[in-house]
């Protein structure tokens, strides 16, 4: 649920990295905070287990400037990728206002990928949403480990699986590097912005 | 869904922050949604993590709303956690917003409860009232 302050002239929105476990969502968030300016960026929050898996979320403000005079807050959310805690991804999923979903290009990845497409789609039903509704990108990250001659899923094979019936914009990634983090980011939080005001309108102008 | 408050609306609830909640005593005041979106803060501490006290609160609140269903409950009106300095009382306000209530030992849990109960009543009309005006949600 975005939130439309007119004293403030300041639009907040929330965006929500999905995706299967270990596919690098917290990666995506750790690069943009690392690289990011203080000014723009906040603290990230991150509560995780001991071996650094994502328990609950993590969480960025972004700051990202003014569209139509007003002033643009992007909150970034990751959920955790394990099947075992979809109540949790249910939690944070509510208000969402933009999703990245991160698929891992590993090829032993494959299934857990579509899986976890399909969990989202069922999530956002539970929430009354359909997941044409919500602005959504896909990003296919790890796509460096070509290079280390680890199997990977072939781009092609990937938008077969999960962009077919969705044809939203995809990526390809490495997050543990930077490539194609800003290139997400920047699509989803356009589309999210454009969706919310949208949404909202001429109401804005009051 | 979307939220939106005008200037007239944030003043009214910064007045009713301000007479129920800071001149009885409580050090600061955050309402956030139940989304994790920051509302609006009034107070006297230097808050440099505001937006992530306002998403981790609203997901605290969520998560014990799951172990209210486990016993039988819809969910909890209201948490409190006392520190060794601070304290902080979370309510919930209507059926999506939360106020975040700090506090030190100078102030009993009880008056900060008691001026919650009327805060609450006055914001829930502030927040009626958008609701029939119309830039309210989409």
């Amino acid at each position: 649920m975005a939130f439309i302050d007119l004293s403030k002239n300041e639009i907040q929105a929330k965006i929500v990295y999905y995706g299967p476990g270990r596919g690098g969502k917290t990666t995506n968030l750790l690069y943009v905070h690392e690289s990011m300016s203080k000014q723009v960026c906040g603290k990230m929050v991150t509560i995780d287990t001991k071996g650094d898996r994502t328990l609950f979320f993590d969480f960025l403000p972004l700051n990202i400037g003014k569209v139509m005079h007003m002033t643009i807050r992007i909150q970034l959310y990751t959920v955790p990728g394990q099947v075992m805690y979809n109540a949790t991804r249910k939690l944070v999923l509510r208000g969402v206002d933009g999703i990245v979903f991160v698929a891992d290009s590993l090829k032993v990845q494959k299934n857990k990928n579509i899986e976890s497409l399909q969990n989202l789609v069922e999530n956002l039903s539970d929430e009354g949403l359909s997941v044409g509704q919500v602005p959504l990108v896909l990003q296919y990250n790890k796509r460096d480990l070509m290079e280390s001659n680890i199997p990977l899923l072939p781009v092609a094979e990937l938008e077969s699986d999960l962009n077919e019936g969705l044809n939203v914009p995809f990526f390809e990634a490495s997050a543990a590097n930077g490539d194609g983090v800003y290139e997400t980011l920047r699509e989803i939080s356009k589309r999210t912005v454009k969706s919310v005001i949208r949404k909202v309108g001429g109401q804005i102008t009051c | 869904m979307s939220l939106i408050l005008t200037k007239n609306d944030i003043g009214k609830l910064e007045e009713i922050i301000s007479d129920q909640l800071l001149d009885s005593g409580a050090e600061h005041v955050v309402l956030t949604d139940l989304s994790g979106n920051l509302i609006l803060e009034r107070g006297s501490l230097e808050m440099e993590d505001i937006f992530s006290l306002a998403a981790v609160s609203a997901a605290n609140f969520a998560a014990t709303a799951e172990i209210a269903r486990l016993i039988g409950e819809e969910d909890f009106a209201l948490l409190y956690h006392k520190g060794g300095r601070r304290n902080v009382h979370f309510s919930r306000l209507a059926k999506d917003y939360l106020i975040i209530t700090l506090f030190n030992d100078n102030v009993s849990l009880g008056l900060i409860r008691l001026k919650l109960g009327s805060a609450i009543n006055e914001m829930s009309a502030v927040f009626g009232e958008r609701k029939g005006a119309g830039p309210w949600r989409s």
